[in-house]
């Protein structure tokens, strides 16, 4: 029985593909089998965080409208090999993605892989609501700043609404992945803390992954930030995140930033 | 700027946010679950005079007034002169 992800957030550049990559590497190093599929349909970035952007040759589209079978369009990774990429197509319209063609590829991948996570485009048209059609559970990527939230609101209100579950009548599990946090910015109230955000969305916490240079030197590589270095700090909160995604229930913990004497004599100042 | 407001501290925002989400996002998930409300409405409605007689899908208008106490939901149709009821 395999399970549908959607990484969704409406608002831009708050963390999708890189949650994509670091939960669905985080998810593979289990043994379960996962494919990430980026649905960012012209504006592809999930093949550049997983460092496989030099291997795309067929994309989502091609297998859409049938020019190239799933398994042509697979990339497997080189590092981890229950991990594999459905990359998005760069050239052609998202107006090529159809409700139909989705709906298959999306059954095919069910059959062949245990989670599918779909890496969302920002906005609220065809291809966000196309990659959060079929899932079974979403994720919504929240950054602890006023636009942030109320994109991920009104995110929230469309899967209640414009999901095959929903119009089944089923209900479909929303998770609140809380990326970018600076506990310290939100200790001396200059960020909204957690509970604040929680509060106002009211969806239940899948992780808090800290604002970190880390993400950046992963994507940098084409390293998922889990794979990078596995002790950094979002490395941990994205893998817990990941155990949280499969039913466990680990305490949430405000991740902070390891530093060495002088970060801690001067982080006041920096922070 | 003087050296002493290098020392203060400034007073913190996070509050004001907060405050500002609850009030747009009170009124946002009001205003759209009702948007959906009326079209849906205005479908239905649609639906039940087709059956009847032929009227202009743009002579169809749902419009809802939300107020404090009671809301209003206003339904227009307008039909062609030569339009016979039958029954």
């Amino acid at each position: 029985m395999s399970t549908v992800v959607v990484v969704t957030s409406g608002k831009g550049g708050v963390g999708k593909t890189t949650s994509t990559a670091a939960l669905g590497a985080a998810i593979a190093q289990t043994g379960e089998s996962v494919c990430v599929v980026d649905f960012d349909v012209g504006l592809r970035n999930l093949d550049l965080v997983m460092g496989a952007e030099r291997r795309v040759v067929y994309d989502l589209i091609n297998v859409v409208q049938g020019d190239a079978k799933l398994a042509q369009a697979l990339i497997r990774d080189k590092r981890l090999d229950t991990l594999a990429l459905l990359p998005a197509s760069q050239t052609r319209d998202k107006d090529n993605l159809t409700p139909e063609g989705v709906e298959r590829v999306m059954g095919d991948l069910r059959s062949k892989f245990d989670w599918i996570i779909c890496d969302s485009p920002a906005g609220i048209e065809r291809g966000a609501t196309l990659a959060m059609r079929h899932a079974d559970v979403a994720i919504v990527v929240t950054n602890p700043e006023v636009s942030s939230v109320r994109d991920s609101d009104r995110m929230i209100g469309l899967l209640d609404a414009k999901t095959a579950r929903a119009e089944r009548g089923e209900r479909i599990d929303k998770h609140l992945l809380l990326t970018r946090y600076d506990p310290q910015r939100a200790e001396r109230g200059d960020m909204l803390k957690v509970d604040d955000v929680l509060e106002i969305l009211s969806i239940p916490l899948l992780g808090i992954i800290p604002e970190s240079v880390d993400v950046l030197r992963a994507s940098n590589l084409g390293t998922p930030v889990t794979m990078n270095d596995g002790r950094s700090a979002p490395a941990q909160a994205y893998r817990d995140a990941a155990r949280r995604l499969h039913g466990e229930a680990l305490p949430i913990v405000i991740p902070e930033e390891r530093r060495g004497l002088f970060g801690k004599l001067f982080s006041r100042r920096a922070a | 700027m003087n050296i002493f407001s290098l020392f203060q501290r400034q007073p913190s925002t996070a509050p004001a946010a907060r405050e500002r989400l609850q009030v747009l996002l009170a009124h946002e998930r009001a205003e759209i679950g009702q948007s959906d409300l009326v079209a849906v409405l205005r479908e239905e409605i649609l639906a039940v005079i087709a059956k009847h007689v032929s009227v202009d899908r743009d002579k169809v208008k749902v419009k809802m007034d939300k107020g404090d106490a009671v809301s209003t939901l206003a339904v227009d149709i307008e039909f062609p002169a030569a339009t016979r009821l039958a029954h």
